[in-house]
C-alpha cells in the first residue's frame, strides 16, 4: 500500500500543510479545548453540583454527554496503567501469579455495581467537599468493568511471547525497560485493544449507573447522561429519555469512529503473523491523519519522542535481587509463601465473618441464596431464549456475506449501547399494561448483552468454510441434520465465546434491571439483584456484602462448571 | 579486510554438560562433556540430527542457556548472559513484526545506546551490504522468506560482532532461495566484507555444512557429544559436483549411519531400550512409500542415502528418521551411508493392503516393546480398556514429556494402521474394541 511506505524523502518538507490538515486540526483543537474545560469543572467544590441542578432541556445534552465521555476516557487510562503493572508483575513472578491470577478471575465475576455505594463513600471521604471525589467514584466504577479482562489479556500475551523473539531480545541486550516497550507491549496490543472494546459496553453501562447515586440519605448527581436519565425517570418525562437514547447513540458512534476504529486499524500492525492478511481494518479517521502532511510530521515527531523514551537503555533498578544466601531451598520458600497466603486468607475469612455474623442470621443467608436461585433461573431462561432466537438469525445473516457486512457493525454497536438508558421505555410499558414485574422486568437483563451472542454467531457463520458447506450440499444434508451435523458444530466455538460474555453481563445487569421505577411507581422483581440494590440504597452494608458474596460465588461456579468445560470442548474438538 | 592470519580463541567450551529436569524430578542429559574451540577467521558447522543437542550448545554460547557443569568462555571470560560481541541469526527469523526493516536492524544498536545518527548510518550500511536496499520501510510481513532472513543477517551484522551464531538459518527457506542466500553470504565472507571474525552455524543439512564450513563438528545424539571434527580444505567457491566435495559428503553420511562395533540392546539412532524406547512419528504411508521406492528400479533393494535423499527431495534428517523406523521394524537397515531392504522388507513390498497390515502388526508386537505391553494390558483387563496416562507415566520415567507424547503418538498411529488396538482421543484411553 502506498501510504504505508513512507520514504524518508517525503519527510524533507513536512511542514507545508495540505487541505486535510485543516480538517484534522479542527478535531484536535476541539478535543484540547474540551479536555481543558472538563478539567476546570471537576475541580469545583461539591456544592456547585447543587447550585446547577441537572436540567432536562435538550440543549444541555451535549454538555452532559461530554462529561460522561471524559469519565470514560479517564477510566481507560487508569485501566491501562493497572493492566501494565498488574499483568507484568503476575507474569514475571510465579509466586505472585499464584495469588494474583485467581484474584483477577474472581474479580471478573464480582458484580462491582453492588459496591458502588462503598466506593462513592470512600472517594468522597478521600476528597472531602470536592466534586473530584464523586467523579473518581464514577471513574472507578468504569475502571472495574474494564480493568480485569484487560489485565487478563495482557497477562496471557506476556505468557505467550514467542520463544524466538524472547531470545532475540535477550541476545541483542535489550534492557527490561526496552524489552517492555519494544516486545511485550506491542505483542500484547491486539488482544488488549480487542478486550478494551469488549469492555466498552460494560463501561458505558457503569458510567450511566454511577452518575446518580443514593447512599442512605445522601444522594449525589454528577452532571452526565446517567443523571439526566435518572431525573427524567423521576419526572416521568418519556421525551427526555428518548433524547438521552439519541444522544447516547451519537456518542457511541463518535467514540467508535473517532477513537476506537483508528486504534483498531493502527493496532493491526502489531498482529503477530508473518503473512499479510486480506481483511485489513480501515478507519477514515486514521487515513485522515495519515494523509495530512503537517499532522503526520507532528505525529511522527511525537512518536519519535515517545519512542525515544522506550529506547532509553535505562538499566532499571531491576528488582533488588534478594540474594542473601538463605539457608532454605526455593521449595521451602515456596512452602512459607503458600502458608503465608493461606493464613492471610483465613484471617480475611474470620474478619468477614466477624463483620457479618452480628447482623446476618442463617435464615437471611438462606433467603439471599433463594433469591440467587431466582436470578439464576432468570438468567438461564433468558440465555435459552436468546439462543433460540439469535442463533438461527445469526446463521442466516452470516451465510450471506453482503447482509453480514452491513449488519455486523450495527450489531456490534448495539452491544456497546448501555441498555440501562433504554430501560425506562420498557418500564413505561410494564406500568401501563400492569404486567407482572417478576416476569417482564427479566428481559431487561439481557437487553444489552444478547447482541454478543448474535455477533459472535454471525462471525462464526461467516467464517464457516465454503468447501464444507458445498460438501454438505452435495451430500444432501438438509433440515435438522444440516443444523446438527454441519452448522452448529461449526459455529459452536463462536457461540460459546458470545454466550460467556452475555451471561456474565446478565448477572451484572440484574442489579439494575430487577428494580425499576417510573416517577413514584416502583417495580421490583424478586431476585438477588434487587436484594443487593435495595440493601445498598438503604445503606445496609452487611446485606450488600452478603448479596455480592453469593452472586460472586454463583457466577464463579457457573463459569467453572459450565462455561469453561464447554469452551475447552469447543477448543479441542470443534476448532478448525 | 579483517586480519585472519593470527587466530585467537573466541569461544572455549570445556567439558560442558547440560541436563534438563523433568516433572518427576529426574534429569535428562542433553549435552555430555562437550569440548570445542572457535578461533577467529573460521566458519564452523555443528552438524547433527534434530534433538542431538546442537541447538542447546549454540544457546549456551549465545548466553541464553546456562551449562549444568563445565566452562563456557567467550574471549576467556565466563559466559553469563548474552556476551557482547556475539549475535544470533534465528531459524524462524525472529523479526519484530511491528517494526520496519530499518527499525529491526537498528534494534540491536539501540540497546547498546548508540547515538541516533550513527545508528541510522550503520543500519543503512548493513542493509546495503546484505542487499536489502529499498526495503528499509517495509514491514516483515510484506517480505518473502528470503528477504526476511536477509533482515535477520543485517540485524546480526550491524552490531559488528566477533562471532555470528546461526541456528539453521536456511532451513525455513525454499531450496532456491536458500542457495542464493548461502552463496551471497559466502561471497561476502571471502571478500572480507562481513564485519565479523567467525561464524558458528547449526545445521542438519550435510551438503550445506560442506558447502560453507571450514570445520564441521558432527554431533552424536543422546546425550549430545562431538563425534568427529572434520576439516574441509576446499577453496571457496565450492562446487557441489566436485568429486572431492562428494567424497566428503559421502563420508559424513557414512559416519552418521555407522554401526557401532558392539551391538547393544539399543538400536543405533533410536535411544532407549525396551518400553522406554523413544519413537519418532513416521507415517505408515511414508514407510510403505519408501519401501516401494527401494524395492523398485533403479535401487532394487539397496540405495545410496545421498542419492535417495536427492531423488526423493528429502532432507538427510528426514530420511534418517524414516530409515530408523524401518530399521526398528527390521524392514531395512542402514549401513555405510546405504539403506538396504531386508527380506521382510521385500516381502512387505509384494503384499496387498491386508497382508501388509498383518505383517506390520506382527512386526510391531515383536519389535516395539511398548506396543506389546499395551496389547498385554488390554488383554488382561476384563474391560479391555486402559487409560493412556498409565503408559505415559511409565514412559516419562525414561524420557521428557514431549518425547513421551511423540512416542505415544507414533504407537497410536502405527497400531491403528495395524488394527492392533483402538485409541479414543477424547477419553485418552486405549481399547480393544474397534468401532463398527
Amino acid at each position: 500500500m502506498a501510504d504505508q511506505r513512507i520514504s524518508p524523502a517525503a519527510l524533507a518538507s513536512p511542514f507545508i500543510p495540505n487541505l486535510w490538515d485543516l480538517l484534522a486540526l479542527v478535531f484536535i483543537l476541539l478535543s484540547l479545548v474540551l479536555i481543558v474545560w472538563g478539567a476546570h469543572v471537576t475541580n469545583a467544590p461539591l456544592s456547585a453540583l447543587d447550585a446547577t441542578p441537572i436540567s432536562l432541556a435538550p440543549a444541555h445534552l451535549a454538555d452532559y454527554a461530554l462529561r460522561t465521555t471524559l469519565r470514560m476516557l479517564l477510566a481507560i487510562v487508569f485501566s491501562l496503567l493497572f493492566t501494565f503493572i498488574y499483568a507484568t508483575v503476575a507474569a514475571k513472578s510465579p509466586r505472585a501469579e499464584r495469588v494474583m491470577i485467581p484474584v483477577l478471575d474472581i474479580l471478573q465475576s464480582v458484580p462491582i455495581l453492588g459496591f458502588l455505594t462503598f466506593t462513592v463513600v470512600f472517594f468522597l471521604n478521600l476528597f472531602p467537599g470536592r466534586v473530584l471525589g464523586a467523579e473518581l467514584a464514577s471513574v472507578f466504577a468504569i475502571f472495574t468493568s474494564q480493568a480485569w479482562n484487560m489485565a487478563f489479556s495482557m497477562f496471557q500475551s506476556l505468557k505467550n511471547i514467542p520463544q524466538d523473539l524472547d531470545e532475540a531480545a535477550a541476545s541483542f541486550h535489550l534492557t527490561p525497560w526496552q524489552r517492555f516497550w519494544r516486545l511485550e507491549v506491542p505483542f500484547a496490543t491486539p488482544g488488549l485493544v480487542w478486550n478494551t472494546m469488549m469492555s466498552m459496553s460494560g463501561g458505558w453501562f457503569f458510567v450511566v449507573a454511577s452518575e446518580a447515586i443514593t447512599v442512605g440519605n445522601t444522594s449525589i448527581t454528577l452532571p452526565g447522561l446517567g443523571s439526566y436519565v435518572a431525573l427524567a425517570i423521576e419526572k416521568r418525562n418519556l421525551a427526555a429519555i428518548l433524547y438521552a437514547v439519541g444522544t447516547m447513540l451519537a456518542v457511541i458512534v463518535a467514540y467508535d469512529q473517532l477513537l476506537f476504529r483508528p486504534i483498531v486499524a493502527w493496532a493491526d500492525k502489531f498482529r503477530f503473523e508473518q503473512t499479510a492478511s486480506e481483511n485489513v481494518p480501515h478507519s477514515w479517521m486514521l487515513d485522515l491523519f495519515r494523509q495530512t502532511r503537517a499532522l503526520r510530521a507532528l505525529s511522527l515527531r511525537l512518536g519519535t519522542l515517545a519512542r525515544g523514551a522506550s529506547k532509553w537503555p535505562v538499566r532499571l533498578p531491576s528488582l533488588p535481587k534478594l540474594r542473601f544466601e538463605l539457608p532454605f531451598s526455593t521449595r521451602q520458600i515456596d512452602l512459607v509463601w503458600n502458608g503465608l497466603v493461606l493464613a492471610l486468607a483465613l484471617a480475611a475469612m474470620a474478619a468477614i465473618y466477624a463483620y457479618l455474623a452480628p447482623t446476618i442470621s442463617s435464615a437471611e443467608v438462606g433467603h439471599a441464596f433463594m433469591l440467587g436461585l431466582y436470578t439464576l433461573a432468570r438468567v438461564a431462561v433468558l440465555m435459552v431464549l436468546a439462543t433460540i432466537i439469535w442463533v438461527p438469525v445469526g446463521v442466516w445473516i452470516g451465510l450471506r456475506p453482503r447482509v453480514a457486512e452491513r449488519l455486523q457493525p450495527l450489531v456490534q454497536f448495539l452491544a456497546a449501547f448501555p441498555a440501562n438508558i433504554a430501560f425506562p421505555v420498557f418500564v413505561v410499558l410494564i406500568v401501563r399494561y400492569h404486567l407482572s414485574p417478576n416476569v417482564w422486568l427479566s428481559p431487561l437483563m439481557i437487553l444489552g448483552t444478547q447482541w454478543y451472542i448474535l455477533f459472535n454467531v454471525i462471525a462464526g457463520a461467516s467464517a464457516f468454510p465454503t468447501d464444507l458447506r458445498e460438501a454438505a450440499r452435495s451430500f444432501h444434508f438438509r433440515g435438522w441434520r444440516w443444523w446438527l451435523k454441519v452448522m452448529l458444530p461449526g459455529i459452536f466455538p463462536y457461540y460459546v465465546t458470545g454466550a460467556i460474555t452475555a451471561s456474565g453481563g446478565c448477572w451484572n445487569a440484574a442489579l439494575v434491571a430487577e428494580v425499576a421505577s417510573w416517577g413514584s411507581t416502583k417495580l421490583t422483581a424478586a431476585g438477588l439483584g434487587s436484594y443487593i440494590a435495595e440493601a445498598s440504597s438503604a445503606g445496609d452494608f452487611q446485606k450488600v456484602v452478603l448479596g455480592i458474596a453469593i452472586m460472586s460465588l454463583m457466577v464463579t461456579m457457573i463459569n467453572r462448571a459450565l462455561w469453561r468445560p464447554l469452551y475447552k470442548f469447543s477448543e479441542r474438538r470443534l476448532t478448525m | 579486510m579483517l586480519d585472519r592470519s593470527n587466530p585467537t580463541h573466541l569461544i572455549d567450551i570445556v567439558d560442558v554438560c547440560r541436563s534438563f529436569a523433568k516433572a518427576n524430578g529426574t534429569k535428562i542429559d542433553v549435552l555430555d562433556k562437550v569440548n570445542l574451540t572457535i578461533k577467529s577467521g573460521e566458519i564452523v558447522g555443528l552438524l547433527g540430527r534434530s534433538g542431538s543437542g546442537k541447538s542447546t550448545l549454540l544457546r549456551i554460547i549465545a548466553g541464553l542457556v546456562k551449562p549444568s557443569s563445565g566452562d563456557a568462555l567467550c574471549r576467556g571470560a565466563a559466559i553469563a548472559g548474552p556476551p557482547r560481541g556475539v549475535s544470533m541469526v534465528f531459524q524462524s527469523f525472529a523479526l519484530f513484526p511491528w517494526l520496519t526493516v530499518l527499525q529491526n536492524v537498528e534494534l540491536g544498536l539501540e540497546a547498546l545506546g548508540v547515538e541516533a545518527a550513527t545508528r541510522r548510518e550503520r543500519a543503512l550500511a548493513a542493509i546495503d551490504l546484505i542487499g536489502l536496499d529499498g526495503f528499509e520501510n517495509a514491514y516483515p510481513k510484506e517480505l518473502s522468506g528470503g528477504m526476511r532472513q536477509r533482515v535477520g543477517f543485517a540485524r546480526a551484522l550491524v552490531v559488528h560482532p566477533d562471532l555470528m551464531l546461526m541456528d539453521e538459518p536456511f532451513s525455513a527457506l525454499d531450496v532456491l532461495t536458500a542457495e542464493t542466500l548461502r552463496t551471497d553470504l559466502i561471497d561476502l565472507w571471502i571478500e572480507g566484507r562481513l564485519p565479523i571474525q567467525s561464524i558458528l552455524m547449526v545445521t542438519h543439512n550435510i551438503e550445506e555444512a560442506v558447502l560453507m564450513c571450514d570445520r564441521i563438528l558432527v554431533f552424536s545424539a543422546n546425550p549430545g557429544r562431538v563425534g568427529a571434527d572434520i576439516k574441509v580444505d576446499l577453496a571457496h567457491p565450492r562446487n557441489r559436483l566436485d568429486p572431492a566435495f562428494r567424497q566428503i559428503v559421502d563420508s559424513i553420511y557414512a559416519r552418521m549411519t555407522q554401526r557401532p562395533e558392539t551391538r547393544t540392546a539399543a538400536l543405533e539412532g533410536i535411544p532407549g531400550t525396551g518400553v522406554g524406547m523413544m519413537l519418532n512419528h513416521v507415517s505408515t504411508n511414508v514407510i510403505a512409500g519408501l519401501i516401494e521406492a527401494l524395492a523398485g528400479a533403479p535401487y532394487l533393494g539397496r540405495a545410496d542415502l545421498p542419492v535417495l535423499a536427492g531423488s526423493l527431495q528429502m532432507e538427510a534428517d528426514e530420511l534418517f528418521h524414516i530409515g530408523e523406523a524401518l530399521q526398528l521394524l527390521r524392514l531395512a537397515h542402514l549401513s555405510e551411508g546405504d539403506m538396504v531392504l531386508t527380506d521382510t522388507g521385500r516381502r512387505f513390498a509384494m503384499l496387498d493392503t491386508d497382508g501388509r497390515k498383518k505383517l506390520f502388526a506382527d512386526l510391531l508386537v515383536a519389535y516395539v516393546p511398548l506396543v506389546g505391553l499395551i496389547r498385554r494390558v488390554l488383554d488382561e483387563r476384563p474391560s479391555h480398556m486402559a487409560p493412556a496416562a498409565r503408559f505415559r507415566n511409565e514412559l516419562e520415567d525414561y524420557m521428557s514429556e514431549d518425547n513421551a507424547d511423540e512416542t505415544l503418538k507414533s504407537v497410536v498411529s502405527w497400531a491403528r494402521y495395524a488394527e492392533l488396538f483402538a485409541y479414543d482421543e477424547q477419553a485418552e484411553a486405549f481399547s480393544l474394541e474397534n468401532p463398527h
